[in-house]
């Protein structure tokens, strides 16, 4: 952190935006007084972001902004806007935003005799902004003004003066620019070479039959940025949230303090408990005891004082208390002293990116102690590998920055052993995993649990079988003089007496 | 006959203004002679009056708008394409 406050130092000073998160992949801001270039392909919510990075230059610093809008009229955005909370009429009447109208209309079509240049333009741009005050300028978009006007060597030099103009007058701009494609140049007609020190690209993937946005950083001339691309949603109350991923995972600490899984049993097998700010997933098949592992650590916090946060993506409310009333845990008086939330969501209800938003927000407002989601699997049914991977990221760094605790439940798809999809791709991400098998033995399936990683910590190795009945999880001794438990095939080793 | 209002637009006093503004004192001349209408040619800085351009949505300059007689007829440029000047105002009809 202070490495990078030293090193924006001696750049070019930065302009927070206020754009939820992506001041922080931009290191603080767009540079300050410059134009960036906002480019992307159609639908890829640039003029949300134009538009936001005016709203909240007026909701936060309170600095005037002007919009040069060039393809919807300002009564359409008016309304479009007001959908994210932004009452731009008002703030026209306070004089904080102001209206260029440039957007197209058949009476102002004009016949062709010789030579021009966009001077009414210019000088509209410039009246706007010095009769205002105006910090902040937004031009949507530039190909639209290009698809105008035939000469467009031209267009772009005008553009380029009004773009020093703005350096001039220390107005911090952005101009969006479309894209034919998400992976190619970066915008047509050329915008780059007027505009080329900050570059900004929006994206809206289909992968796997799934819209993914992100948002990429490709420059900023002098000054220091996150690299690649990071996911972003559109929320209707807030406009454009970036999910800045690797940002959050440098701030992590690492706590030392131990709490209770809600198990003896386990808590001894992981050496005294887990982690308060560690993530645990469990994974087994279906039947084997995930859910009940999720009440058991609910109620372990429960009982502790604590606060917990249930977010169930399979169960519905009434059921999951019907579960856990199985197990002779109460839930309904905790959520009425206000210790505990449940949350029952469709995994299809939403994207991932605003599941996590959503999360994010519940956690904020609630500031449980421990967060159970059950289960991951239902997740990742809606995303893509690389969302999914994303979601993961974000929400344990999210988490394990409150120094909050979390279980989470995945699914393994065999009855027998096997890893699952959501192993391979998150068991990096978290401190621990508790693996729970159906094992055959003897002609009868039994339960096995064992901790397989325990970050940080001397856990114990080996498999024990457990029970469930009316009263949680029984954990009893290990198997032993078996192997092949975890890969679904126990075989009795010969020699080995147990 | 009815009253021909002819407001040009231009940023600052270019040499493509001044173009303009010859081009078309010319034009509405040699259009009419002897006969020309009660006309007149406003010329408007928008660098001075960038208000003027905001109320008239302005983005090309120069460009001269006939007001009067409707209907409203926009041309842009420095008006040397003597024939697009006649036909974009509508003027012939004199």
């Amino acid at each position: 952190m202070s490495a990078d406050r030293a090193a924006a130092a001696v750049s070019v000073p930065k302009l927070a935006t206020g754009i939820a998160g992506f001041d922080s992949i931009a290191q603080g801001g767009v540079p300050q007084g410059r134009s960036t270039l906002i480019a992307g392909t159609p639908g890829s919510a640039k003029t949300v972001f134009a538009g936001q990075f005016l709203a909240a230059g007026i909701t936060g610093p309170r600095e005037p902004g002007v919009l040069v809008t060039c393809e919807e009229s300002p009564d359409d955005l008016r309304r479009n806007f007001q959908a994210f909370g932004w009452d731009i009429a008002r703030w026209e009447q306070e004089g904080y935003w102001t209206f260029v109208d440039a957007s197209p209309a058949i009476e102002l079509d004009a016949v062709e005799a010789g030579p021009y240049d966009l001077g009414g333009l210019i000088a509209r741009v410039k009246g706007a902004v010095e009769r205002t005050g105006a910090k902040r300028l937004a031009i949507d978009s530039l190909g639209a003004i290009f698809s105008r006007f035939p000469d467009v060597r031209q267009v772009r030099w005008d553009l380029f003066r009004i773009a020093a103009q703005m350096k001039r007058l220390r107005v911090t701009s952005v101009m969006t620019a479309e894209r034919e494609s998400e992976y190619g140049m970066v915008a047509r007609h050329g915008v780059e070479e007027f505009v080329a020190d900050n570059v900004v690209i929006l994206r809206n993937i289909l992968e796997a039959e799934t819209r993914r946005r992100t948002v990429e950083i490709l420059k900023f001339r002098g000054a220091g940025h996150q690299k690649g691309e990071y996911p972003f949603t559109i929320l209707p109350e807030g406009g454009v949230v970036v999910i800045p991923l690797s940002a959050m995972e440098l701030t992590q600490r690492s706590s030392q303090v131990r709490i209770t899984s809600g198990n003896e049993k386990l808590d001894a097998m992981c050496g005294g408990g887990i982690y308060r700010d560690s993530i645990v997933l469990v994974s087994g098949a279906t039947g084997t005891g995930k859910t009940l592992m999720a009440t058991e650590f609910t109620s372990g916090g429960l009982v502790a004082g604590e606060r917990c946060l249930l977010l169930a993506f399979e169960e519905s409310r009434d059921q999951l208390i019907r579960n856990a009333r199985g197990w002779d845990v109460e839930y309904e008086p905790a959520e009425q002293r206000g210790d505990l939330l449940i949350r029952c969501e469709y995994p299809e209800a939403a994207g991932l990116e605003d599941h996590l938003v959503r999360i994010k927000q519940a956690i904020d407002t609630f500031r449980p102690h421990r967060v159970v989601l059950d289960s991951l699997t239902a997740l990742e049914r809606v995303a893509t590998a690389r969302g999914f991977r994303e979601f993961v990221i974000g929400l344990t760094s999210f988490i394990k920055e409150r120094e909050t605790a979390g279980l989470f439940t995945a699914s393994t798809p065999s009855l027998m052993g096997g890893a699952s999809v959501t192993e391979a791709h998150i068991s990096t991400l978290t401190d621990s995993i508790i693996l729970l098998r159906y094992v055959e033995m003897g002609g009868e399936v039994q339960r096995g649990l064992t901790v397989l990683k325990m970050r940080g910590a001397a856990h114990e190795k080996s498999i024990r079988q457990f029970t469930i009945d009316q009263k949680g999880m029984h954990i009893g001794e290990p198997f032993r003089g078996v192997e092949g438990i975890l890969e679904g095939h126990p075989n009795r080793v010969i020699g080995h007496v147990g | 006959m009815s009253e021909l209002i002819l407001r040009l637009y231009i940023a600052g006093r270019t040499p493509a203004a001044e173009r303009a503004i010859r081009n078309l004192e010319r034009i509405v001349a040699e259009s009419y002679g002897e006969d020309a209408p009660a006309c007149a040619i406003e010329v408007i800085d928008i660098l001075e009056r960038p208000q003027l351009a905001e109320d008239e949505r302005i983005l090309a300059t120069p460009v001269v708008i006939k007001k009067l007689p409707p209907p409203v007829r926009r041309v842009v440029g420095d008006l040397s394409e003597r024939e697009k000047v006649l036909i974009g105002l509508d003027l012939k009809e004199y």
